[in-house]
């Protein structure tokens, strides 16, 4: 070692030189701070907060013990071999009773996720409980409806105690609790999601591999022509992006339905028979071909624009150096496009993998997306709790999937241009 | 036809890309196996696409290319086994330099141990035998341009073709890279043919050297050659510094005759370019071989001048004086007693001789 040590380095005033240039730095990284602030606010209120309160609403179970604080005390204590006691059906009546109609109707719906008939018992309860003027309450509630008698409707209960739940991850890969809260699978015919999952993967991939086989030549071609000839077939690349994308897809329908444009055609000049025309629309072949169509400038754009970065000396080298053309595309060439194909597929996947409104309309029943599941619990039957349980399901396997492409690709090699 | 003594022969060739202009015209050239050939020219005087037709990315629209007697216009450029290095090298940035040298030996399908062994000869001639595993953008610009250098060479091609290799490099790199190249084809003898727009590297490198303007070759000849004796006034122009006098042929008498310029001097050159009595020529004439108050009797031209611009460079004091019409005239003078005296807006007296003048076209 060496024996004077080396001390920070001073400037001409005797401040540490590090000191000093963050000194000076300061102005700086305020200033950029300053520059991005608005965008910041804009994105933590319109973008963070939201998906961050709409993921949390996937694990969140706490709005029933708000409506049956006691009930749930006392549950605590039963031991779930015989019926509850008559201290935990009291309280449970008085909650019942005194409870808002609003927050009743609301605690039941979650409570139906656990044992479909929750709701319409304690909707009967609510109403009829008003004659019961005082206790012992078991027995008349019994009598009001014999399901108070019901061991699976006290177990049911049991799921809901804790705050927090797993239930709408299980529900959203077909599982769920029994009333012992042990994981069970669904009932058959209520298998629905991970055929769903299975299905948009399928699809997503499917949808990425056409846009690839479709998208490399073009892309090559706009990157090797001329100017004033690529410019004309940017434009025709970027016209459907000009067009409304419902317009798009309804041209589709006009397209591909049994009496469309395309059987027409192929029965016109006796292709196929009258009797055979081909079932193109509302299927899965549906999905696949419109989003192919819609999702194909994505693929385009960033392979245009690695591919315009590759000087056209190294195809010519590599022929100048004996390979065959074939060769010299194969090792040259497509090597160094890769970056554009990676940003392509990652964002033609990304894209498809949530896609929602073009399954929608051109789907039918086999072509429906986990995005379409989504959009139903949103707006039809209101199981937020699922909704965000699929959507953090879709975040995390794009995690997953990203973090595996960039050990196997590295997201360096990923360009835009 | 082709003769035997002649490697590559440019037989009547023409090109044109868009079927109006010729970019190339009726070019001839005939180059002898281990000549070391540039092609010169300013920018769009279709050097670059001479260059492309041999190498086979461009098709001659007339005319016939033979290599070593084969006419290879049908020959795809992969077929050609000519080596090239590239503007701004075309290095494979996807491969190391091994990979990247190996590259022409394994489309060759040569075996592994043959391929080592050629890659690491080529990279020791030329002085990277350490860097074969790097990524060609971890090189510097000069090193590039050697790895590149390599893999025209490693194949062990009939002729190696380079497209102004040197104009991405600084100036030291530049002439330090021209020794280099120049050393390893009199080492290996192998046929060059070099295009470069930059004068110095072309005298510095070449056996001979093509002048190209507006698609035809202006004067080949050997460097010495097209300095001392330019046919006509582009290569006088475009090769080293130049005096251009501009006047009528007064009269013809044998091989020298007198120009009248502008003014009304008449100045003794040499019969090179011009025809009758009457033709406009321009007389060439380097700054160099020009005397500035010489006490000696023997020169055929004597005028006297004005001084209207001293610059100092150190050697020699470029003097830019007014003569015979011209203000741009150039005299060198050499940093010696001479050359101090001289001050702007003196009068003093230029001679040269007639054999140093030449009468070329009007240019």
């Amino acid at each position: 070692m060496n024996e004077t040590t080396v001390g920070p380095i001073l400037t001409s005033d005797g401040i540490p030189l590090k000191v000093s240039l963050q000194k000076s730095e300061r102005k700086n990284k305020i200033r950029a701070f300053l520059l991005v602030v608005p965008l910041l606010f804009f994105i933590l209120f319109t973008f963070l907060i939201p998906i961050g309160d709409m993921l949390l609403r996937s694990v969140d179970d706490s709005y029933i013990n708000t409506v049956f604080p006691k009930t749930f005390e006392e549950y605590k204590k039963w031991d779930k071999q015989d019926l509850p006691s008559e201290e935990l059906y009291k309280t449970m009546f008085f909650e019942i009773k005194e409870g808002s109609g609003y927050s009743i109707g609301k605690a039941t719906t979650r409570m139906n996720y656990a044992k479909s008939g929750w709701k319409s018992l304690l909707k009967k309860s609510k109403r009829k409980f008003k004659k019961i003027e005082d206790g012992p309450y078991k027995e008349q509630m019994i009598v009001i409806d014999k399901r108070w008698a019901d061991m699976e409707y006290w177990k049911a209960i049991g799921v809901m105690v804790d705050p927090t739940t797993a239930g709408y991850y299980l529900n959203a890969i077909d599982l769920k609790y029994n009333a012992d809260k042990e994981i069970i699978r669904q009932k058959e015919n209520r298998r629905i999601y991970i055929k769903t999952w299975i299905k948009t993967f399928k699809v997503s991939v499917l949808v990425m591999f056409f846009c690839l086989i479709l998208g490399y030549p073009i892309s090559y071609l706009l990157a090797t022509l001329p100017l004033k000839y690529s410019n004309l077939l940017m434009i025709c690349v970027l016209l459907p992006f000009w067009t409304s994308l419902l317009v798009r897809t309804v041209a589709w329908m006009v397209m591909l339905q049994q009496k469309g444009v395309f059987n027409n055609l192929l029965v016109m000049s006796h292709i196929i028979a009258d009797e055979n025309r081909f079932q193109l629309m509302y299927n899965q072949t549906a999905t696949i071909i419109v989003m192919t169509q819609i999702l194909l400038p994505f693929m385009v754009l960033p392979l245009y624009s690695v591919m315009k970065t590759i000087s056209p000396n190294y195809m010519r080298a590599a022929l100048n150096l004996g390979a065959s053309p074939l060769h010299a595309f194969y090792k040259v060439y497509m090597p160094n496009s890769i970056p554009g194909v990676s940003a392509g597929c990652m964002l033609v996947f990304i894209l498809a993998i949530g896609y929602y409104i073009t399954p929608e309309l051109v789907g039918g029943k086999d072509g429906q997306m986990i995005g379409n599941w989504i959009a139903y619990h949103l707006k039809t039957t209101l199981n937020w709790g699922l909704c965000a349980a699929l959507g953090a399901i879709l975040l995390g396997v794009l995690t997953v999937l990203y973090w595996v492409y960039n050990k196997l690709v590295g997201i360096e090699n990923i360009k835009l241009g | 036809m082709t003769t035997s003594e002649s490697f590559v022969k440019f037989d009547t060739v023409d090109k044109s890309y868009d079927g109006e202009v010729l970019v190339v015209k009726d070019l001839n050239l005939d180059i002898p196996k281990g000549e070391f050939l540039t092609m010169l020219g300013p920018s769009g005087s279709g050097k670059t696409t001479t260059l492309m037709m041999l190498a086979g990315f461009e098709t001659p629209t007339g005319g016939e290319i033979y290599l070593e007697g084969e006419a290879i216009n049908i020959i795809p450029p992969n077929k050609r086994g000519i080596g090239m290095v590239f503007q701004n090298y075309a290095l494979f940035p996807h491969l190391t330099v091994n990979e990247n040298l190996a590259f022409p030996l394994e489309v060759r399908k040569l075996n592994k141990s043959d391929v080592q062994d050629k890659v690491k000869k080529a990279l020791d001639m030329v002085e990277l035998g350490e860097f074969g595993n790097r990524m060609p953008l971890q090189l510097s610009g000069g090193q590039q341009q050697r790895v590149a250098l390599a893999r025209a060479l490693v194949f062990e091609p009939r002729l190696v073709l380079m497209d102004e290799p040197l104009g991405a490099l600084d100036k030291k790199l530049r002439e330090q890279m021209q020794y280099e190249i120049k050393h390893i084809h009199e080492r290996i003898g192998i046929t060059v043919v070099y295009v470069t727009h930059d004068q110095s590297e072309a005298l510095t490198m070449s056996n001979r050297i093509a002048v190209f303007n507006d698609g035809k070759v202006q004067q080949i000849s050997s460097p010495t050659i097209l300095y001392e004796k330019p046919e006509n006034a582009f290569v006088a122009n475009f090769i080293g510094e130049n005096n251009q006098l501009k006047g009528k042929v007064k009269s013809i008498n044998g091989k020298n005759c007198v120009v009248t310029t502008d003014n009304g001097d008449d100045v003794t050159s040499l019969k090179i370019n011009v025809n009758s009595v009457g033709d406009s020529s321009t007389v060439s004439l380097r700054p160099e071989r020009v005397e500035i108050n010489s006490s000696e009797g023997n020169f055929e031209n004597s005028f006297n001048a004005t001084v209207k611009e001293l610059i100092y460079l150190g050697d020699h004091i470029r003097t830019r004086v007014e003569v015979c019409g011209n203000d741009q005239f150039i005299v060198k003078v050499p940093n010696s007693y001479k050359g101090a005296n001289l001050k702007e807006g003196t009068s003093v007296k230029l001679s040269w001789k007639a054999s140093d003048s030449r009468a070329l076209d009007l240019g």
